[in-house]
């Protein structure tokens, strides 16, 4: 069990950072995009985090606890973003607050468990399997290490749970995709990464750059 | 860039601010939700109630397919994406007179879930919506009910919005829907990529002098590249996929549509027109009907699709629906 606590503010830094992360990454997230999608991957997700900065603020003001912060960006990302990212991602962080009502910290262990109740509702929407070529490729694996009890360092945990995300991410390289716009291209969506699957491991690596400051301090 | 915006990321609510000005008769925007388009010749009679949407960048779907005997609404997503839940669910608050609403949409991932979380936050109310996803793109899948669906998504619109304006129950409505679908057969090329506002780049890239066949109407690959053949030869090829995928025989009857991605002059759209009469009379199927314009587009994408209706009686009556739509008669 770690004793390593989250409070409030790390999720509204970690929320405050995403908007930076993906304008920086929105022009690899389209290219991954254009090569097997219809090049909007980036685009789209800064347009949903542009509706998050802008009411963050707002949202931090009015002393919401961790649950609220959740529902609250995954309801302007639904709302924002359309596409399959906005469900997707607007699932995955209204249902990551879902068990955390009232609070204003939770330890690791509870915010591993908000983890895995938000990729459950990806698989939920999407309905992708392992191997689909989807950002489930990158969650799963991921969702395997958040449920071992080792390590016990939340760092080293969460590193390693980003760590086989950004591994399952490598893995639908050489895959045909069975869902999402890249199923219509057989064979030839082979040899490309798919996009959701990138910026599922991108954004999990948002968390863990505050999470290692939060361990620190 | 060649392209005529501000902001690249305002495109949509200033394209919606536009179209919505220039054709306040017809049309406009939900004052609580202003990514839903409303038909102000909707009238008091009761009705099921046409929904259909989609991504922005395609213009004139979807917007302009709403008014009279058409749709009643058109839920806008940003560009090539689709629309989020809540307008989905506001379009269904916005028009439904008690008989229900069917959406109408092209067979999208995105689009499928978003409108499907739509019906579910109106079914919680218990209004009742039914979907019809349209699959015309002949090469985008060998399953049909994978199948995108691009500039064909018109003639089932219409089909279904004229069995709502006839008065006919939500069932039937959707039956008739079904029924175009399965009749609608598109396949298209592109000579160029299109650009994103939002970044000013192409959205993919060709070479000058290239052509790919079958590319969907969001640049999705199609089956091959090649160099730009004269019109007839890639007039021939798109027809040959399209038939060798419906079965319109010697004495069916058609209704074609000729269709522009949005940089194709008209000049290339009618020569293109001409082929397709030609190769489809040799083979004694008749030209009941055509179009030949720019009805879906993909912004500035060079390039164009070609669709065939197989019509029946029933078919026909619904698609001569009189109907009252901005700018465009169909």
């Amino acid at each position: 069990m770690s004793t390593l606590v989250l409070d409030r503010e790390y999720f509204i830094n970690v929320f405050r950072d995403m908007l930076p992360f993906v304008d920086k990454e929105s022009e690899h997230l389209q290219q991954l995009d254009s090569a097997i999608g219809d090049g909007d991957h980036g685009i789209n997700l800064t347009i949903g985090f542009r509706e998050v900065a802008k009411q963050l603020d707002t949202i931090n003001e009015n002393a919401a606890d961790i649950s609220t912060i959740f529902k609250k960006v995954g309801m302007l990302l639904l709302g924002k973003v359309g596409g399959s990212s906005g469900p997707l991602y607007g699932s995955f962080f209204m249902k990551a607050g879902k068990d955390v009502t009232g609070k204003n910290e939770v330890t690791f262990d509870e915010f591993c468990g908000m983890l895995l109740n938000g990729i459950e509702s990806i698989q939920l929407r999407g309905k992708a399997e392992l191997g689909d070529k989807t950002m489930i490729d990158a969650f799963l694996p991921g969702a395997e290490v958040l449920k071992q009890d080792s390590p016990e360092d939340p760092v080293e945990k969460f590193t390693a749970f980003v760590e086989a995300m950004k591994e399952g991410a490598e893995s639908t390289i050489p895959l045909i995709a069975k869902k999402g716009r890249a199923m219509r291209l057989g064979e030839r969506a082979i040899g490309h990464k798919d996009p959701g699957a990138e910026s599922a491991w991108m954004m999990m690596e948002v968390f863990l750059k505050r999470l290692k400051e939060a361990a620190s301090a | 860039m060649k392209r005529l915006v501000n902001d690249g990321y305002e495109v949509v609510e200033e394209l919606l601010e536009g179209f919505t000005k220039a054709n306040s008769d017809y049309v406009e925007l939900l004052e609580h939700d202003k990514r839903v388009v409303v038909s102000k010749k909707r009238g008091d009679k009761s009705k099921v109630g046409i929904i259909i949407g989609g991504g922005s960048g395609h213009e004139p779907l979807f917007i302009n397919y709403v008014g009279e005997n058409f749709a009643d609404a058109s839920v806008v997503g940003n560009v090539n994406t689709s629309p989020s839940p809540e307008p989905c669910y506001n379009a269904v608050k916005a028009v439904d007179t008690g008989k229900g609403c069917l959406y109408m949409y092209g067979n999208y991932a995105g689009d499928v879930m978003n409108f499907d979380m739509g019906a579910e936050m109106a079914a919680d109310e218990g209004i009742q919506v039914e979907t019809v996803t349209i699959t015309d793109d002949v090469y985008s899948s060998e399953n049909i009910e994978d199948r995108r669906g691009v500039a064909g998504d018109i003639f089932v619109f219409k089909a279904a919005a004229a069995a709502a304006a006839k008065g006919l129950e939500l069932p039937e409505v959707k039956a008739a829907a079904e029924k175009a679908n399965a009749a609608t057969r598109s396949m298209g090329v592109a000579l160029s990529s299109c650009t994103l506002p939002a970044t000013g780049k192409n959205i993919f890239e060709m070479e000058e002098g290239d052509m790919e066949i079958g590319m969907g109407i969001h640049g999705e690959p199609g089956v091959r590249r090649d160099k730009i053949r004269p019109a007839d030869e890639v007039v021939d090829e798109l027809l040959g996929y399209i038939l060798e995928d419906h079965s319109l025989d010697s004495g069916d009857e058609t209704y074609v549509l000729v269709n522009g991605l949005g940089g194709l002059p008209l000049m290339d759209q009618y020569i293109v027109y001409r082929r397709v009469e030609q190769v489809l009379s040799e083979k004694g199927i008749k030209v009941y009907k055509n179009l030949v314009g720019n009805y879906a587009t993909s912004m500035d994408m060079v390039g164009m699709s070609i669709t065939l209706v197989k019509l029946d009686d029933e078919l026909k009556e619904l698609l001569d629906y009189p109907t009252d739509i901005p700018n465009i008669k169909f």
